[in-house]
């Protein structure tokens, strides 16, 4: 920096302190919001875990917290929710970082500047509108080439959300990708590289930190996703390998009992805390893992 | 440069370079078909949109509380639409506002003018960055808590909007501090040459220039805010309002609680009505859009 900073020797007076504090404080709210949140779903949770044990929660295969006979096992929401990462992921990932690949290394600024705003704008569709989306659109097609797929089914949830995080990978890959500099593109090519050379064995492997930590934050995205997947794949929990049948995802449950007038303090009132402490942690885990795989492994250039 | 040369075992010099040729074009052709997929995705979703609305939407529909019989929401019928919940929606995101630019430009100033250097400081931005991949439903159960039981607001438009200000504040924050980094350190240390305290530097100097940028960011995520299901769902928003709210105590309905109350309808006509909801609420996020974009165009040109 050329200029000298000169702003230490600034007047102390009263206006920046009462300043100071305030604009703490603001930031301070931050900080008690993750406190609020870790409090308030253990603290929900406690009184569910008195009831029920823990190893029943995690080993137990049926779930029914309101209904008769109950049962307490989460296996079949998370099994739900995997559903929907494994099928989203497998259409988002590839498919996002193609699109991340061409963005950067092949799309000239004219049909750039039609496409990146079109991605932000299927970023911008509200969760509720593409679960709308899924039932009047997807869901037909499906059962137009297997006729006995029901209103709901996993299958419809899974392209829905895989359509949700594809701008997600590739605005993420794409900065990856662009932050590669361009003597080590064209050191490949003085090698005798080709184009398609210089794209998958140089930019790809230099930006591949940033394309993992958007893989799992995508897959975090997905596991929290909510809307879409209460309209599209349902509310049976079920541990099933066929796509075509009906599911509950953890977070189609909490929406389930959100919607129910399930009485406070009932075990199925208690049961949201539990799932979604369950559903913070597994996000939290990968939210983290994202930022390790980015410090981690990322290359820095001069 | 740290390249990973060992696993490199050089390209390809002695192949066909006819065969490398096709191989670049199949791989352009398969980038770009990727990128295709979310933009069509993007036109299906519109036309299905458009294509199941037909007919539904009409300007009754923006001024008439919805009804149990579809039949009244077709132009020429008793009167039914979306009244309410679109009103609730605008008092929901204008009382979101007031708290997240309060809470969101102050926590961005005391991060980018005040904070030290230090273990608390990338605390608090590590916990902001971690804050924004909790999922939605996940807010909700806070705000369920803190504000519906905790506080004892009830299922109010008040609970709503502390609800929706958490939610996207890690946003807001990061967008705020992104355009106070823009400000010329020149322009505050030029400020501080002629002898402003460093509040007077913040209000006069920092704060002006960066307003452009600052409403962009908290536009924009206020648009996402207003889209937002599942955190409202979770602190019992109405399904379906026939009221708009008449204090910010009292109970309030939304659109997409109104878009998912229609599309979960048993009846058909439901189908079209909700796609018809959906419209109308895309309709006021690309305004909200439009206006931050506007509002960025307009001044970026300094």
């Amino acid at each position: 920096m050329s200029s000298v900073d000169i702003s230490s020797g600034a007047v102390n007076d009263r206006g920046t302190f009462i300043a100071r504090v305030v604009f703490f404080s603001c930031a301070l709210v931050t900080v008690l919001t993750t406190f609020g949140i870790i409090a308030v779903l253990v603290a929900g949770s406690i009184p569910f875990f008195r009831a029920v044990s823990i190893f029943e929660f995690f080993t137990g295969t049926e779930w029914s917290p309101i209904i008769r006979p109950r049962s307490y096992g989460v296996l079949p929401l998370i099994w739900g929710t995997m559903i929907i990462v494994v099928g989203s992921a497998a259409i988002a990932l590839p498919v996002g970082v193609l699109t991340a690949i061409y963005l950067s290394e092949y799309a000239d600024g004219r049909v750039r500047r039609v496409l990146k705003p079109t991605l932000e704008i299927l970023a911008g569709v509200p969760t509720i509108v593409y679960g709308f989306f899924a039932i009047s659109f997807i869901t037909p097609q499906i059962q137009r080439v297997f006729p006995e797929t029901g209103t709901f089914n996993a299958l419809a949830g899974a392209i829905v959300v895989g359509i949700m995080i594809i701008p997600m990978v590739s605005s993420l890959s794409e900065d990856a990708m662009s932050a590669v500099p361009d003597p080590l593109r064209n050191a490949g090519y003085g090698l005798g590289a080709t184009k398609f050379e210089v794209s998958t064995q140089v930019v790809l492997p230099a930006a591949l930190s940033g394309i993992l930590a958007s893989f799992v934050l995508a897959i975090s995205r997905a596991i929290g996703e909510t809307m879409a997947v209460t309209l599209a794949a349902g509310m049976q929990p079920n541990i099933t390998f066929n796509p075509l049948s009906e599911i509950q995802t953890m977070t189609a449950y909490m929406v389930q009992v959100g919607i129910s007038d399930v009485s406070v303090g009932s075990i199925g009132y208690q049961s949201l805390f539990a799932v979604g402490l369950t559903l913070f942690v597994m996000t939290l885990a990968m939210n983290v893992a994202s930022q390790f795989i980015r410090a981690r492994y990322r290359e820095v250039y001069e | 440069m740290a390249t990973d040369t060992d696993a490199f075992d050089g390209f390809d010099v002695n192949g066909d370079l006819d065969r490398k040729r096709l191989y670049g074009r199949l791989f352009v052709g398969v980038c770009f078909l990727s990128t295709l997929v979310g933009v069509v995705a993007l036109v299906l979703l519109i036309a299905d949109l458009v294509y199941e609305s037909w007919g539904w939407l009409s300007l009754q529909f923006l001024t008439h509380p919805p009804s149990y019989f579809p039949e009244n929401y077709l132009p020429g019928g008793r009167g039914a639409g979306i009244y309410p919940a679109l009103v609730g929606s605008i008092f929901l995101i204008i009382l979101t506002a007031v708290f997240t630019v309060f809470l969101g430009v102050g926590a961005a100033i005391y991060l980018e003018e005040y904070a030290p250097d230090n273990r608390t400081t990338r605390f608090i931005e590590a916990n902001i960055a971690n804050l924004a991949g909790v999922p939605s439903i996940v807010y909700g159960l806070l705000g369920l808590a803190i504000f519906v039981r905790g506080a004892g607001l009830g299922s109010s438009l008040l609970a709503g909007a502390l609800t929706l200000t958490l939610l996207i504040l890690p946003i807001v924050i990061v967008a705020a501090q992104e355009a106070i980094r823009a400000v010329p350190s020149s322009q505050r240390q030029a400020a501080y040459g002629v002898g402003a305290t460093k509040w007077e530097v913040t209000r006069d100097v920092v704060l002006p220039a960066a307003l452009p940028g600052i409403m962009t960011g908290t536009i924009l995520s206020l648009s996402r805010a207003i889209g937002e299901t599942a955190p409202i769902l979770m602190i019992g928003a109405a399904t379906s309002m026939f009221t708009i709210p008449d204090s910010i105590f009292g109970p309030f309905g939304a659109m997409p609680m109104q878009v998912f109350e229609w599309a979960t309808q048993p009846q058909a006509e439901f189908q079209h009505i909700a796609a018809a909801g959906s419209v109308v609420l895309l309709t006021v996020l690309l305004v909200m859009n439009g206006t931050a974009i506007l509002i960025r165009n307009r001044y970026d040109t300094r």
